[in-house]
Order: structure tokens, then sequence, then C-alpha cells
């Protein structure tokens, strides 16, 4: 076994991928590499939280009020303890809070952004295939949930799902509520975008050698057509991902959304805002840049994954 | 010409008419009215007293001819929360929301199409591409952030601004208005930035994008050859040229500008129509609620209506029938 293999095994799939052009692009664009990062870095801390926070926030027994208010990088006056971003006025770590409200926003967004997805691909998908009444009336929802602005309709749907839910649920519903609120007010995008894609691919050679073999309209659709009409799907969800962190932390921050039991970066914001004016500027200062970082370096992300996917730029 | 109008309003109408049946939806099978105003403390006699009250035990077609003969005439019921009628407390809260939405809206349009030719004739100077620079960080935080930001610099440190409230207001007739006193119109400053902020910049980048598509043009280079004077065919020839795109987006963001006045008033406890309704998604005020929708929807649709018919009368391609337009 010492020879040289005579026959090269073919690459791995991750090794064809680092050679491929859409890497080599990556690799050259410093804006798409360190947006990237960032954002690997922020999902990785907020996926490890419980693992890297020093302290666990929610949990009553950790907490020293006489550790209230300290400043960061400062030892408490009683205690002596140092925290790294300070704490809040119940001595909450900082840092601790961020990343477990980190964990909430990501998880709202991404799963409220997948919700968007589904459904606007199965309502485009729909649309683009059928045609006639069931496009039309599609279409038409579409058209005007369009004409009002994202987050209003969001709100409007955490409203009624609120005055849905029990009194005594509606904390632990809170978040899930968020969710649906922020992918029914985003899934427009999507079907549109898939609508007309299918509207292309539908007249091509291979779906009609599909319909002739006797494959069902729903075959059609999923294994056929959507696989081609992906790309843009790609583009458009991770600018939706952007504007779902945004959406998310300004409904909380409003209160209309995840509850101070569960405090999401908008959330922490919103409590931070309180101590602006007392001087503790840290409660509100650290969340506001995890938020910024997080909600710029996505957006930055899909604006150069739109451009390196879009083939007239290339 | 005739049809496409008709065509127009025959669309908002019927747009108009599925939001009242959501708004209608609302009332009728979001939770229980009487759950949430009565709380835990009631009797048996307490809830049917305000269900008769409230009209909730009649049969659905009834109370749904009754919720649109009300809101037509501008009668949304009574607001579970502080038992006054809707329309009464938004009629007090509006004047608040309009001037705010004005005073940015202004703001917006001025410093846009200002900053925006400015941009536009300097390309490459230092100045603009400054302004270039920072109008993408503005456009990427987030509205409430911007109003924080605001409050801590010009509140907190500087001490310049009041961070909350409409300040002293005098009341001409049914109109409160903030525009007469000293405070009032300091306490407008912030909140009309905040608010204006996002539609400036877009206006800016429209403004200048369209701009230099237009100062390449021949007809450009034809006024400068006859020696006109810069400001001239920057001004009379250029600008008027990059109108019709820039009135459409003014137009559609009116809608926005007051949607988003939602979050502005809310960082600023601007006691505005946004302000209310943040309030009763958070105390679950149906009917609060419902006229909100309804209002704006009204306002969303009228402008969209406006705009469109707006762009037929300033667009001389789009009159006379489509054959002329291709030509």
């Amino acid at each position: 076994m010492s020879d040289a293999p005579l026959t090269s095994k073919p690459p791995s799939r991750l090794a064809r991928w680092l050679d491929s052009d859409f890497f080599y692009a990556f690799k050259r664009s410093p804006v798409a590499v360190v947006s990237a990062s960032v954002v690997l870095l922020l999902i990785l801390s907020a996926v490890f939280a419980p693992l890297i926070a020093p302290t666990n926030p929610f949990d009553p027994a950790s907490l020293n009020l006489m550790n209230g208010f300290s400043a960061p990088m400062k030892p408490n006056a009683f205690t002596g303890d140092t925290f790294l971003l300070g704490t809040d006025d119940q001595g909450r770590d900082v840092f601790s809070t961020i990343l477990f409200g980190m964990r909430i926003s990501l998880f709202v967004g991404v799963s409220a952004v997948l919700f968007a997805m589904v459904l606007g691909i199965l309502l485009g998908l729909i649309a683009g295939y059928a045609g006639g009444w069931t496009e039309t009336i599609i279409m038409r929802v579409a058209d005007i949930q369009l004409t009002f602005p994202s987050i209003l309709v969001a709100m409007l749907i955490f409203g009624v799902a609120k005055g849905v839910t029990p009194v005594e649920y509606r904390d632990q519903m809170a978040i899930w509520v968020l969710i649906l609120a922020i992918g029914l007010s985003d899934w427009v995008q999507f079907a549109r975008v898939v609508r007309g894609a299918t509207l292309v691919e539908k007249r091509k050679d291979y779906v009609q050698a599909a319909r002739l073999i006797g494959r069902g309209p729903g075959a059609i659709m999923l294994r056929h057509i959507l696989p081609n009409v992906l790309s843009p799907v790609l583009v458009i969800a991770t600018i939706s991902l952007a504007l779902a962190i945004i959406a998310e932390a300004t409904l909380s921050f409003l209160g209309v959304g995840a509850p101070p039991t569960q405090p999401s970066l908008g959330t922490l914001i919103r409590i931070g805002q309180g101590f602006l004016f007392s001087g503790e500027w840290w409660i509100l200062f650290f969340p506001a840049m995890t938020l910024l970082a997080l909600a710029l370096s996505v957006n930055l992300l899909g604006d150069w994954l739109r451009d390196a996917l879009n083939p007239k730029l290339r | 010409m005739l049809s496409f109008v008709v065509k127009r309003v025959a669309q908002s109408v019927l747009v108009l008419l599925i939001v009242g049946l959501v708004a209608f939806s609302m009332f009728r099978f979001v939770g229980d009215p009487v759950d949430n105003m009565l709380g835990q403390e009631r009797t048996i006699e307490d809830v049917e007293r305000l269900r008769t009250q409230l009209g909730l035990d009649q049969p659905f077609p009834v109370q749904y001819y009754k919720f649109l003969e009300g809101a037509v005439q501008g009668n949304f019921g009574v607001s579970y929360r502080q038992g006054r009628p809707v329309a009464e407390i938004i009629l007090e809260r509006a004047p608040a929301t309009l001037e705010l939405a004005a005073v940015s809206g202004i703001f917006a349009i001025l410093l846009g199409i200002a900053l925006g030719v400015f941009t536009a004739i300097r390309r490459n100077g230092v100045t603009a591409n400054l302004i270039m620079s920072i109008s993408l960080i503005g456009v990427s935080l987030p509205t409430f952030l911007i109003g924080i930001l605001l409050i801590y610099l010009f509140s907190v440190e500087l001490g310049w601004l009041p961070s909350f409230g409409r300040g002293e207001v005098v009341k001409i007739g049914g109109w409160s208005t903030g525009l007469l006193t000293e405070t009032g119109l300091k306490a407008l400053v912030l909140p009309s930035i905040t608010l204006g902020l996002y539609q400036m910049t877009l206006i800016m980048r429209l403004v200048r994008s369209e701009m230099l598509e237009v100062l390449r043009q021949d007809y450009i280079r034809f006024a400068r050859a006859r020696g006109l004077r810069d400001r001239t065919v920057h001004f009379r020839h250029a600008l008027k040229n990059t109108m019709v795109p820039v009135i459409t987006v003014i137009g559609l963001q009116l809608g926005s500008i007051i949607a988003f006045a939602i979050i502005t008033e809310t960082v600023f406890q601007w006691p505005g129509v946004g302000l209310l309704f943040i309030n009763a998604i958070q105390f679950v005020d149906i009917p609060v609620m419902a006229a909100y929708l309804m209002l704006i929807s009204v306002m969303f649709v009228g402008i969209n209506l406006i705009v469109d018919l707006l762009y037929f009368a300033i667009d001389p391609r789009l009159r006379g029938g489509g054959q002329e337009a291709t030509g």
C-alpha cells in the first residue's frame, strides 16, 4: 500500500466546495469574511451560552443583590466581585444576560425566517404552478399585506395572538407568538420571488418530461421545480434574518415581545433604557452594541451574497 | 384614463372592505373582552350587564352590521381599558402624531433633497463621501436605537433638549399644538429627527442616484453649452426631472412615517396615537386596535391611490392611453 493509488479518488464534497467559484469570491471579499466571522462568533457564543457565561442570570440562587450596579471591570464596592461588562440593578452579570438574550433573539429570528420561508415557498410554488384563481387570490393577499409595513403587521398579529392565548400562558407563549407574528409578516417576499421563478421554470422541458412520465403536481413542484428556484430564496432569507432580528428587538423594546422572564436583546435594551439617566450606561450600551453588530454583519453578509449569487454581476 | 381611475378606486375600496372584515373578526373572536375588563373579582350580573352594554350578546351578522355602520360614522365602540369612546381618545391624541409626522416629513424631504443634490454634484468630494458612509450606518441602525442615542447625547450629556413628552401645548379649538410654545418646539426636535432620519437617507440616496443619471444626459450638456449657470442647470433642468420617482417614494413613505411613529412615540413617551396603539396591544384593548387598524388602512390605501393618480398627472408619457406610452 506504499504506492500512490493509480486512480485518484473523487474529491470530497468539502474539497469541491472549497474549490468552487463561490468560495473563491468569498475569500477575496474582506467585508464578507469579516461579517461572516462576526456572525459565526455571535451564533457560537449564543449556542454555547450556558458554557461560556460566568453566571446563570435566570437562576435566582446565584444572584446577589449586593452586586447590583457594578461598573464594568471595576470591583464591586460591597462584595469586591468584578464583572467584565458590569451588572444590572438586580446584580445580574450583563455579559451573561447578553449571551442568553442573544440566544432568544437568534432563536426567534431564525425560526421566524424559516417559518416565513416555508410558507412563502409553498404559496409561491402553488401560485406559480397552479395559476388561475389560486394564483390571483394568493398574490392579491400578498399585495394587500405589502401595502402595510411588516413591523405593523407583526404588531397586529402579536396583539391578536396575545388576545387568543389565555392570560396564564401569555408569558410562556410570547416567544412562539413572536415567531408567528414576524414569520407571517415576512412571507410575501419569498412567495413573490418563488412564484416568479416558478413561472419561468414550469415552461421548461424537464418539467414537461416529468409531467409526461406521470408525476403528480406535488412531486413536480417539490422535487423538480423547488431545487431550481432556491438560490434567490437564500439571498432573501439572509436579508430577512437581519430584518427579523431587528423586528424582534423592536417589538421586545416596545414591550410587545419577549417577556422580562425570557429577555431578548430588545428586552434588555428596554430595561437598560430605564438606567440611562442615572448613569449606569453599561446596562444599555452593551446589549445595544451586540444587537448592532449582529444586525449589521448579517445585513452585510446578505448584501454580499446577493451580489455573489447574481450571475449578471460576475 | 377614466377606466384606470375607476379601476384603482374600486381596488382601494375592496382592500378597505377586507381590512374591515379583519378588524371585525378581531372584535368578535379575539379573547373575551368581558374577561379583560372586569378582572378577578366580579359577579355574574356584572358580566351579563357588560355583555349587553357592549352588544356582545347579539348574533354575529347583527354585530357585523353594527360594526360597519359604526366604523363608517367614525364610531369604533368603547375602549375596554379606558371605558371611553375610542373615537374620542383617538381624536384627542391625533394632533400630537400628525404634528410629529408633519415636522419629520418636512425635515426628511428638505434635507433629503438638499443632501441628495449636494452628494450628486460633488460626487467625489470628501464631505459627500462622508455623508454617504454615515447614511449607510443610519440605515442599518434600528429606529429605537437612534432615539436612545439622541436622548443620551442631547438630553443626558448635553442637557439641551427634553427627552420625553410634548412640552407645553396650546389649545386651538379641538387641536392641541406644541408648535407655538418654546418647550413644545424643543420637545419636537429629537422625536422628529428620530422619525425622519430613515426617510431622509432614503430620499437622499434616491435623489443622488437619479441626479447622477440625469446629469449624464445630453440636454444637460446642451444647457451647459448654452452658457447657463451651474445653479440653473442643477436645479431647473436636472432636479426637476428627478422628481417623478422621488414623489412616489415620498408618498409611500408618508404612510411609513405614521406607522413608525409608534416606535418613536414609545421611545420619547410622545402622547400620540402610536403610543395609544402600543398600550392597546399590551392590554389587548381590541376596540382601540381595530380602530387604529382601520384608520391606518384608510390612510395607507388613500396615499397609495393618490400617488398612483399623481404619477399619472406628472408623467406625460403615462397619459393618453397605453399605445402612445410605449412609442
